[in-house]
């Protein structure tokens, strides 16, 4: 199990929803063959609304002020930026027990152009009174934080990976909703990821291991509330914080660690926002070569931390890779 | 539905209240919509006072039936009927728009009993009231969920998507009321986005649909004591209504629907609807 995060998503709310019938999953008409057990098995249970995202979020609401714990579930933007105002108004204002689930944070779905890439979502989520935002790293992740959203009070945001996403936890860590997760231990730097490229961030404190840099890695699986401890205490403890995230710098992960930072008084000698540079894709191409091309791969993430610290340029690490 | 201080009061009596409460309001405020609130004072007083299963001392009562106002804007009047009904002291409409008060330029959950859902922006109130008539049916309740409508909010396009979906799921415990005054925003419905033949394009999306004079208090209720119109289908609820209906200067007028009434123009407003009340030999 937990192979895949999607899969991971909808077999836990599956399973808890047979044992509680106040869960709800209302989908925009997307999910075949993801949502198809749910639908059959537990039908007074499910609702497609159609191709009809603004309607989808608003029953949703209305179904939470009826004592339902609702999931509205789509691909990338669909489930956040077209009813943005009604997950703003009639979610968030009346604080109604509904998560909203995208599959397929950041360029998950690569090839099929920009208006699929979710890459100012958690920008905007976060922006939202009462609203959660959580973007596990893991199928594992995954797991857990649908697990915790059905005890949490109020609005919460859980964006997903679609499928590939390595699992990174090999036991169970201790999940809590705004409580970052300690991947790696490391002196020297921080890296704080959140979202489905924490693979690559493990995978690229361990390259930079082998040069001798020891980063610790932080699965920074809720972006709000943060965990600002964890935040304060990578900049104490290390040289240098990088935040790595599949979304536009503006106003993610990167934005809010150093809102955290600046705002506490505590300067890391180095810091870095990791991630998009705020433009469409002019590429075409799978995640993993999006990412690859935007420096969000581990190699990538390798270059520009050396850059930063001004130990290679990134052309040798880039020829190295 | 029975409230002491009502008792006396007939149904003319209390909305010509509800008007003179309404243009204080909005004098006092120096707010717009007093034309779309004034449209709709019949149909709120026949509501809350024949239809709507509501215990004001008890506002969050479970089993109660949910009423939405979907065109937030015209509050002024809403505010006025829950303040009658005893859902709160009828003091608080003096703060309307005030700083410090609960009661906002559009209706507004947060600390008014009776508000089931904060609204404002237009084409978000039948989607929720829609998901709330679906969760009743899951959970077997038998509570009614009433949404008004205006007639300029039905150009978004939210609007049509739970008009395509109730009849889907069958909700015949829903009942939207379409607040059908005929003047919006910059202009006259029929030269902004006609909306003709609006109660076939119900009808066509599976609603039973009736039509009624909507400042004609026993039509109102004989309609609304039939619902549902058919079982199986969600009800829809043409108002045929006026704009500023009860101020003779500002009926049908798009003027009012920003003015606010001030100077002359207020005290001609309050000359006017006292005037009904002597006719009705009430002081």
């Amino acid at each position: 199990m937990d192979t895949i995060m999607r899969t991971a998503f909808i077999d836990t709310l599956f399973e808890l929803a047979k044992e509680d019938p106040r869960i709800v999953l209302v989908v925009g008409d997307l999910g075949f063959g993801v949502v198809t057990r749910f639908m059959e098995e537990l039908p007074d249970q499910f609702v497609n609304a159609g191709v009809a995202e603004q309607n989808m979020t608003g029953l949703a609401a209305g179904m939470a002020l009826s004592g339902k714990i609702v999931f509205t579930y789509s691909i990338a933007n669909f489930p956040v930026l077209r009813p943005l105002e009604q997950i703003r108004n009639d979610i968030c204002y009346h604080n109604a027990n509904v998560r909203i689930v995208p599959v397929g944070g950041g360029m998950a779905y690569g090839s099929l152009g920009p208006s699929h890439h979710a890459t100012e979502d958690i920008a905007v989520m976060r922006a939202l009174p009462n609203m959660v935002v959580i973007a596990p790293g893991d199928p594992v992740e995954a797991r857990l934080a649908t697990k915790a959203l059905i005890e949490h009070q109020g609005p919460a945001y859980l964006r997903l990976g679609r499928a590939g996403e390595p699992v990174v936890h090999s036991s169970t860590p201790d999940f809590e909703i705004g409580r970052a997760i300690t991947v790696r231990q490391g002196s020297d730097i921080t890296l704080i990821s959140t979202g489905g490229l924490l693979h690559e961030t493990v995978q690229a404190a361990e390259l930079l291991a082998e040069t001798g840099i020891q980063a610790r890695v932080v699965s920074m699986h809720t972006v709000k509330p943060l965990d600002t401890e964890a935040v304060l205490a990578a900049a104490r403890d290390t040289e240098g914080v990088f935040t790595v995230e599949e979304h536009s710098v503006i106003g993610g992960l990167g934005s809010a660690v150093a809102e955290t930072l600046l705002e506490a008084g505590v300067y890391p000698r180095y810091f870095k926002r990791i991630g998009l540079n705020g433009e469409f894709s002019s590429l075409v191409g799978t995640q993993e070569y999006l990412r690859a091309q935007y420096g969000l791969d581990a190699p990538g993430i390798v270059a520009t931390v050396k850059q930063i610290l001004g130990i290679e340029p990134v052309s040798i690490i880039r020829a190295r890779g | 539905m029975s409230v002491k201080s009502l008792e006396n009061l007939s149904l003319e009596e209390l909305a010509h209240k509800i008007r003179r409460h309404t243009i204080e309001m909005t004098h006092r405020a120096k707010a717009s919509h007093v034309g779309s609130s004034l449209s709709m004072v019949e149909l709120l007083v026949v509501l809350y006072t024949k239809i709507l299963r509501v215990d004001p001392t008890n506002p969050d009562w479970p089993e109660r039936d949910r009423f939405i106002l979907s065109k937030g804007h015209g509050c002024a009047s809403y505010y006025a009927v829950l303040a009658e009904m005893g859902f709160f002291p009828v003091e608080w409409l003096e703060t309307f728009y005030q700083n410090g008060s609960r009661l906002a330029g559009h209706a507004t959950h947060t600390y008014v009993p009776g508000v089931e859902i904060s609204t404002g922006s237009l084409g978000h109130g039948l989607s929720v009231a829609a998901g709330m008539a679906l969760a009743a049916k899951r959970d077997g309740k038998s509570y009614r969920v009433f949404c008004m409508l205006s007639d300029g909010e039905c150009d978004e396009g939210s609007v049509w998507e739970p008009i395509l979906f109730a009849p889907q799921h069958r909700l015949d415990n829903l009942i939207a009321i379409v607040d059908y005054n005929k003047i919006q925003s910059l202009g006259r419905v029929e030269e902004v986005i006609d909306l003709a033949p609006l109660a076939d394009k119900w009808r066509s999306f599976g609603w039973a649909v009736r039509e009624v004079d909507g400042h004609n208090f026993g039509e109102i209720e004989a309609v609304l004591s039939q619902l549902p119109f058919e079982p199986g289908k969600p009800s829809c609820v043409i108002a045929h209504t006026v704009k500023g209906k009860g101020v003779s200067f500002m009926e049908d007028k798009l003027l009012w629907h920003y003015r606010s009434p001030q100077g002359d123009e207020y005290e001609a407003a309050l000359a006017e609807l006292n005037g009904h009340d002597h006719e009705n030999r009430i002081h």
